[in-house]
């Protein structure tokens, strides 16, 4: 009825009706077991996408989120951290003349083979080299050796990293001294840390810069891929960005180290196929619930089409009819995304189990996907209601 | 209810026209109609198929907008209608179709209850007491909790009476109520309906073929080729 929106008789009036779109589905049970499964499986769909999207955002910029920086200096051509191109050494020593600078550091990156010493199989690995005297990275196992990292061709190594690399990983553990070869070069590993794989890179090496120099015979220490500039104690971070960004020459760009994470992820979500890949993914899933649901609703709409027309000729309203369809998609929405939420938590741990993804379920992204859900059947609903129209009261005498 | 105004006249045609279709297409199904209905009164509409009885039904029960002429029932001008008074004007009516059209998901009470939700003035448990008592009146008592598939034809066609009866409405059209039962159970439900419409003194229209029910009524009107004839010809029936 139109007039004033009023909750409490609104709420009167739901309680005073017949829910009929309930009894309707209650009363075909295989028709609401189909709905009830294709909802399911669109909904764990999405949960699959977004998942892996969100493992793809988060293992990709994990290296950047434990980064120990203020603010981060990166060349104007970088696009993400395993391509960070490189800028002169020559700016971070003009960066301290910056009031508010405490220190700036360089860190090296750079991709290489090793051999796996386990398998002794190839692979490639992303190489850090970092000043041992000061911490680069809020990982502690790091932070503990950074004075065994400064003898040569002594390097740290990812215990997450994908492959076959329990043994060695154990010898290591258990103090034994694991040798393999990084190029030409022979390493020892004699420590680990974790941070995981990552759709690019299967895991990393940290060393100290004068290791990762020796490794890489062709580089110069004058050019570097990342700059980690810590600020005095009160200085405004902002503030001391802004100006270094007018301080320094324009083949550079300095972040703070919030922003520097989030143009990490805007990479991924803009640049990289795979965000586009994983969103297709979920739209995908997003019209297989609809046309499910929507043959699931429009089916049941036109068994019921005389009963709708004596309806009509009753004196009922298309609206109460319209209210009768979004019942049932309103029900089917809600009985198909609760089985979903359980199985896709039971496909993350399998995932997180066989590829070493960091893969788990925000609150925000069952919420997200519950919407989807209710948006989903909705749109089903509001299709299937067209038939509505041809229930015409005139017809059933 | 607003029974003090005490129209005499239930329903009034007056100079009834109506077409189908359009353009080269469009016919003609009914030919001047004239007709009074008391309130109370018992009438029954008969003649051959395709007489446009149907048609004449629906019009009156506000099934469609009425394009000439005049048309009032019970208050309602049907000419011209907006889709929107149509629906009132259909809340003051009970249907009672050939088939019963109960809808399969509801139990035989909840059937009934539908006919009095549409008219929003009532709490759920009042229109379960009401709605209980009617299946009473019909000789369902036991049943109320059966849902159409387990009920009889003629069980069937006595839920939807009393869902067509339990509103009080002014006006019962049916159409062919006894066309699907058998002798037995269409004179049960015939007499069910007219015991019932004159204890309410609701009017009913009743269109039918079914000669063995001619007898329930006041006054028998016959339609042929879209005109209400002065002379019926029984003969011709059945």
């Amino acid at each position: 009825m139109p007039g004033k929106f009023n909750p409490t008789k609104l709420l009167q009036a739901f309680q005073n009706r017949t829910p009929l779109g309930f009894k309707q589905l209650k009363h075909d049970r295989l028709r609401l077991l189909t709905a009830i499964a294709g909802i399911t499986f669109a909904d764990v769909l999405i949960f699959m996408q977004l998942g892996f999207s969100d493992a793809l955002y988060k293992t990709n910029t994990q290296f950047p989120r434990q980064i120990q920086t203020d603010l981060v200096v990166l060349s104007s051509e970088a696009e993400n951290f395993g391509r960070l191109r490189t800028f002169s050494r020559r700016r971070l020593y003009q960066a301290l003349d910056v009031q508010g600078v405490d220190h700036a550091d360089a860190l090296y990156i750079a991709t290489k083979e090793w051999k796996n010493p386990q398998t002794r199989e190839k692979k490639s690995m992303l190489l850090i080299g970092q000043n041992p005297a000061r911490p680069a990275f809020t990982l502690p196992e790091v932070n503990e050796n950074l004075e065994k990292i400064k003898l040569p061709n002594h390097v740290l190594f990812d215990r997450a990293a994908r492959g076959e690399y329990q043994e060695a990983i154990a010898q290591v553990d258990a103090g034994e001294l694991v040798t393999t070869e990084v190029g030409l070069q022979t390493v020892s590993v004699v420590g680990l840390f974790e941070v995981g794989a990552s759709f690019a890179s299967d895991g990393a090496i940290i060393t100290s810069d004068q290791n990762f120099l020796r490794l890489f015979p062709r580089k110069e220490a004058g050019v570097v891929s990342m700059g980690l500039i810590q600020l005095e104690a009160g200085a405004d971070a902002e503030q001391v960005r802004a100006n270094l960004s007018t301080h320094l020459a324009d083949d550079v760009q300095v972040f703070t180290h919030e922003e520097y994470v989030d143009f990490e992820v805007d990479d991924i979500k803009s640049d990289s196929p795979i965000g586009f890949v994983f969103g297709l993914g979920s739209v995908m899933g997003f019209i297989v619930g609809v046309v499910i649901v929507y043959q699931v609703l429009s089916t049941d709409v036109n068994s019921h089409l005389a009963e709708y027309a004596t309806f009509k000729a009753m004196g009922y309203r298309n609206s109460y009819l319209l209210g009768v369809v979004f019942e049932e998609a309103l029900i089917l929405s809600l009985l198909g995304f609760f089985p979903s939420l359980l199985v896709a938590l039971g496909a993350y741990q399998l995932t997180a189990r066989a590829t070493a993804l960091a893969i788990s379920m925000p609150a925000s992204r069952a919420l997200i996907v519950f919407m989807l859900t209710l948006l989903m059947c909705n749109v089903s609903g509001a299709i299937a209601t067209r038939r509505l129209q041809s229930a015409d009261p005139a017809d059933i005498f | 209810m607003k029974t003090s105004t005490a129209i005499s006249t239930a329903i009034r045609v007056q100079h009834l026209d109506h077409f189908f279709g359009s353009g080269r297409l469009r016919k003609q199904a009914l030919f001047d109609i004239n007709l009074e209905i008391q309130a109370g009164e018992i009438v029954i509409m008969t003649g051959p198929s395709g007489s446009g009885k149907t048609t004449l039904l629906t019009l009156i029960g506000g099934l469609r907008s009425a394009q000439s002429g005049s048309l009032n029932v019970v208050g309602h001008e049907i000419t011209d209608a907006s889709e929107s008074e149509l629906v009132l004007a259909r809340r003051d009516n009970g249907y009672i179709f050939q088939a019963h059209n109960l809808h399969q998901s509801l139990s035989a009470v909840e059937n009934v209850q539908m006919g009095l939700e549409v008219q929003g003035n009532m709490t759920k448990a009042e229109r379960y007491k009401i709605a209980t008592e009617m299946l009473e009146k019909v000789g369902l008592g036991d049943h109320t909790t059966y849902y159409p598939a387990d009920l009889s034809g003629g069980q069937k066609q006595r839920v939807a009476i009393a869902r067509a009866l339990v509103s009080q409405p002014k006006i019962v059209l049916a159409d062919e109520p006894t066309a699907a039962l058998d002798k037995q159970s269409g004179r049960d439900v015939v007499e069910i309906m007219h015991d019932l419409a004159k204890q309410q003194g609701c009017t009913i229209l009743l269109v039918t073929h079914d000669n063995r029910i001619l007898d329930i009524a006041d006054r028998i009107v016959y339609m042929e080729d879209g005109r209400l004839a002065a002379q019926p010809e029984f003969a011709e029936a059945g």
